[in-house]
Order: C-alpha cells, then structure tokens, then sequence
C-alpha cells in the first residue's frame, strides 16, 4: 500500500518536473505571441505584459508596409520546396544505387561520400561566391537551389534505411518479369521507402526553409531574399524602434514551420533517435 | 579495378547484391544515377575547397587581380588576436551551452524514459524549439534579454536584484547567446537521449535491482555507461556545431554596431570564429584572408572533435 502511494507520488513529481520543462519550451514562443499583440510604447512599459494585447492587426498591417512579406515568404517557398524534391530524388536515386547494387568503384565512391560529409562549409563559401558571381547566380535563388540539391546526409541516412527495408527477393522478382533499373527504382524502391522519403523531406525542407548564412550574403538584392534575410534585415533596420513589429515577423515566419512540423512530427522523432543509436 | 578484358559473366544480371565486376558500359546506369551528388560536390565542394586552399595563399579583394602572399595570411593569422580572441568567445559559449544542455537533456530524457503517460505530448513540446528558425528565435531573445524592457531584467527587479545590460556586456552576450543554444538544443538531444535509453535491455535493471543497487547507482553504474554511444554521437555533433555558431550571435547583436553586421556587440564579445570569418570575408573583402580563416576555423574544430572523441573514449576503457 505505501509503496504504491510512494510510486504515485514520485510520479507526479516527475510530471511537475517535465511540465516545467514543457513551459520553459513553449515559453518563448507565448512571449512572442505577447510582443506582436502589443505597441512599441506597451513593450517598452514597466511591469512587463503578460497577457496578450489587441494590436496584432496594426503590427500585421506595418509589418506588411515595411517589407516584402509575401514576396520573401515565396521565395523560400520556392527555395525549399525545389530543394526538397531535388534532395528527395537525387539522394534515394544514389542511396538505393549504394544499398542494393553491387559495381566497380562502389566502396570507393562510398567512402568519398562519408569524407564529404565532413568537409565543413565555410571553406567553400568565398570560392562559391566567386564563381557564381561569375556565373550571374548572386542575387538570384538559384544560388541557394543547385547547390544544395543532393546532399551526403540523405544518401548515407536513405542507404542504411534501404538496406533493411527493400527486401532482395522483391528486386529479384521484379528483375525476373523483366523490369529495368529505373522500373525497379520507381516501382519496388519508392513505395516501400516512403516513411523514410517523409522524414528526409520534412528535415530538408525545415532545414532549407530556415537557412541563413549563405543566403545573407548571396542574395545581394536586398528586395528579393528569403523569409529569414527578411526578418534579419527587419530586426537590424527596426529592432530598436517597432518591436511589435518585429515580433509580428518573427511569429509570421514561425507559421508554415509548425504546420510542417505539426504534420511530420511523429516521423521526424520517431526517426531522428534512429540513425544516432544504430 | 575492372578493365574492358574481363568477360562479363551471365550472372551479373541476375544478382544483383554480388554480381562480379565488370565494364562501364554494363553499370552506366547505376553511375548515372549516384552522378547528380558527385557533380555537384565536384562543383560546389571540392573545387571550391581546393580553390579556398589556393586564395588563403594569396591577397584578394575579390575584384583586382591576385597576389601571391605565400605563407604571409597564415602568419598573420598566428599572430592576430581579434582571431584568438574570436576563438576565446566561441569555446567559452559553446562550453556554457553545451554542458548545461547535456546534462538537461539527459535527466530530461531519463525522466521521459520513466513517464509512461503523454510520452508524445512532451516529445512534441520538447522538440518544437528545434524545428523554428534560429532568426526568429534570436529576435524573440533578443527582446527578452533587451537592458530596456526585457523580461530578464522585469524579473531581476521583481525580486530586487540589480538589472544587468545583457547584450552590453561581454559574459551578458555569452550567457544570452549560449541560454539561446541551450533553449533550442535541450529537446532534440533528449529524444536522441531517450532514443539511445530505449536499447537498453530491462535485464540490467533488474539485475541491479536485485542486487540493491539505488537509482543513482544504477544510474551510473548502468545507464550512463550503456548511453556512451549516444553521448558521444552527441558530443560530436554538438561540438561540430557549436564551434560553428554563426546565426545566434549575428542575429542578437546586428544592431550594437554602424558599420558591421557581424561585429559580435560591444567589444566584440560575441564575435564567434564564424563571424570573424563573414567580416575579414564581405565587410573587409579581403578573400585571401578570408579563407586562411577557414581554415584556421576548420583546424579548430577538427581538434576539438578529436579531443572529444578520446575523452569519451578512454572514460570507456577504465
């Protein structure tokens, strides 16, 4: 009897423990929930505001006067979407290559690709830079697009997910009734990998919709960025002065985010613990 | 290496996990389709890496013609202390985000691991702060450590405490930016935490169960050693990372300076290697030693990982 009393106890004392932790996550984005319903004089006000104000509509409404909102948001639609599709076709092509199919060069290639997935990125930024300048792509997405779309992560992540997943006998077979590499690909590989096709997608797409460094510096054209370009140049012209403002932006951004998470999220947890434990 | 001599055996064909080596032309296919990622690698990595090895040989500023510099940018890289000290800024920020966030992360993941019910729930919530842009989250805390009318210092008034210039002071910078790390961090290296708790057998636990064995014994004696993997998975990428830092301290100090963005606030206390690395490169254009910069930046953190990885492992032989 008291040792069930002890058990359930410590059990509510490890949820009040996790709950805090809840909040504590959960915290700053209330916070920003609070600032982008309130007016820069509000904010600035002593005691702070704790609960939430009514002029969302006004920040939303300077928000959309002071920059290209809709404008940088489809740019990084566009950005993370092509960049989605690419990684998500050009990786499971080559990991579904590496997984299942025996070639001259084979281990060769493979290990370049792990040695790849070291090479830190700052070293190829000026050179990169360079070149597409000269090429004319500074300034445009498709600085931000063609490079990044395959990358080593995918490839070494789909090839473990491949492995186990697309059972030798089924290629067998399809190979038998006369399918070609491509049948094969499309027909056996795809449908069977797709949960592993939704995490890769889901993880390209967020990390590509939240890039930040290279796109700051090659798109040159301070009119035509991406989303995060956007609300950095906003918060470094009106930081100081219309936090609400600011805070309306950063919240904005945060939407199609969540709605991708939302969506993905049982399969990017679910998925992410896998590759650090195997 | 297969060459054209060899005879092609029928079985190629047929299997295709072990089939024997032969010519191109048989596997064009399978090269076509792995080529997409070499070529762009070829493009956009290894040229690029090869070509920023050149330049940190050389003065550029991008447009003139280029200098042979021979070991000079390296020299005075040795020898630059806006470069050491950028070094000082990152590890000591790292360090404060870094052993907070494992150690949260584990006991976070621990308790997950024993809370049978909302398991999903808290998963959720506690990766949502990993999945939002880091420029938003910047700007969030950027108002919550704001000297003016941050939540920070509401709350240092409210129990009485002196209010701090958060982003004014050299370890109010590091603490904001590493408490920003930390925030965004703890979660998703929970999940892997629980993710690695979840292999271990149950028998453990009941043995050291049997054996008498408290909680805090068991939690060293069995868990921690068994979550080594995963510690060291975790450790890497966090160094990797962290030593990288670019977008938090850009992002909470782009205002604290008129003449650059990637100043790193008010005596450059925030100025990571990174940023160091964007000003010597597009606010100085001076790409020769821009790209001597990477690679001291690169040298930095391939050190630390080795560090890293003995410590974990010689803990692991003992």
């Amino acid at each position: 009897m008291a040792s069930i009393k002890g058990t359930r106890s410590r059990g509510i004392a490890l949820h009040a423990v996790l709950v805090i932790g809840l909040l504590l996550s959960a915290f700053p984005f209330y916070w920003a929930v609070i600032m982008s319903t309130h007016t820069a004089t509000e904010i600035f006000s002593y005691p702070p505001k704790l609960l939430p104000g009514s002029h969302f509509l006004q920040n939303v409404r300077s928000l959309f006067d002071n920059v290209d909102f809709f404008g940088s948001m489809l740019n990084s639609l566009l950005v993370a979407s092509s960049v989605t599709f690419l990684v998500l076709l050009f990786d499971s092509l080559a990991a579904f290559v590496f997984a299942k199919f025996e070639f001259p060069g084979r281990r060769l290639l493979f290990g370049l690709l792990m040695l790849i997935f070291m090479v830190p990125t700052q070293l190829a930024i000026i050179p990169q830079f360079v070149m597409m300048a000269k090429i004319g792509w500074i300034g445009s997405m498709t600085a931000l697009i063609v490079p990044a779309a395959a990358n080593a992560f995918g490839i070494f992540w789909m090839r473990q997910y491949m492995r186990s997943a697309i059972h030798d006998e089924l290629l067998d077979a399809s190979r038998i009734d006369g399918a070609n590499f491509l049948r094969q690909y499309w027909h056996v590989a795809l449908p069977v990998v797709r949960p592993g096709l939704a995490f890769l997608g889901i993880f390209t797409f967020m990390g590509t919709w939240n890039d930040y460094a290279w796109p700051l510096v090659a798109l040159t054209n301070p009119d035509n960025v991406t989303l995060q370009v956007a609300l950095s140049q906003l918060n470094g012209v009106h930081g100081t002065t219309d936090y609400g403002m600011v805070m309306t932006g950063a919240l904005l951004a945060l939407v199609p985010l969540l709605i991708v998470f939302a969506i993905g999220a049982k399969q990017i947890i679910g998925d992410l613990g896998k590759g650090a434990v195997k | 290496m297969a060459t054209a001599l060899e005879k092609p055996p029928v079985v190629a064909e047929q299997t295709p996990t072990a089939g024997p080596r032969t010519g191109f032309r048989k596997y064009w296919h399978l090269y076509a389709a792995i080529s997409p990622f070499y070529l762009l690698f070829l493009a956009f990595g290894l040229i690029p890496v090869g070509f920023s090895l050149y330049l940190s040989f050389h003065r550029w500023d991008g447009l003139g013609s280029m200098e042979w510099a021979g070991l000079s940018q390296y020299r005075y890289l040795l020898s630059d202390s806006d470069f050491w000290s950028s070094i000082g800024n990152t590890v000591i920020i790292w360090a404060l985000a870094t052993f907070p966030m494992i150690f949260l992360a584990m006991v976070t993941a621990v308790m997950l691991n024993s809370a049978v019910r909302f398991k999903n729930v808290y998963r959720f919530a506690y990766f949502l702060p990993n999945v939002t842009s880091v420029v938003a989250v910047a700007i969030v805390f950027g108002s919550v450590f704001s000297t003016n009318f941050g939540l920070m210092n509401a709350l240092l008034q409210a129990v009485g405490l002196d209010q701090v210039a958060w982003l004014n002071t050299p370890w109010g910078i590091k603490v904001a930016i590493a408490t920003l790390m930390t925030w965004q961090w703890t979660g998703y290296n929970a999940i892997i935490f629980l993710a690695g708790l979840q292999t271990i057998p149950s028998e453990l636990y009941e043995a050291a169960r049997v054996d008498g064995a408290g909680p805090v014994e068991t939690f060293f004696r069995i868990t921690l050693p068994q979550l080594r993997p995963t510690l060291l998975f975790v450790l890497v990428v966090s160094t990797v990372t962290g030593l990288q830092s670019f977008t938090e301290a850009q992002v909470l100090l782009q205002n604290t300076s008129n003449d650059s963005t990637f100043s790193g606030g008010p005596g450059h206390a925030g100025r990571t290697m990174v940023l160091y690395f964007f000003q010597q490169t597009f606010d100085n254009n001076d790409f020769g030693y821009g790209a001597a910069v990477a690679w001291g930046i690169f040298l930095v953190v391939v050190l630390f990982s080795i560090i890293n990885w003995r410590l974990v492992q010689r803990r692991g032989e003992e």
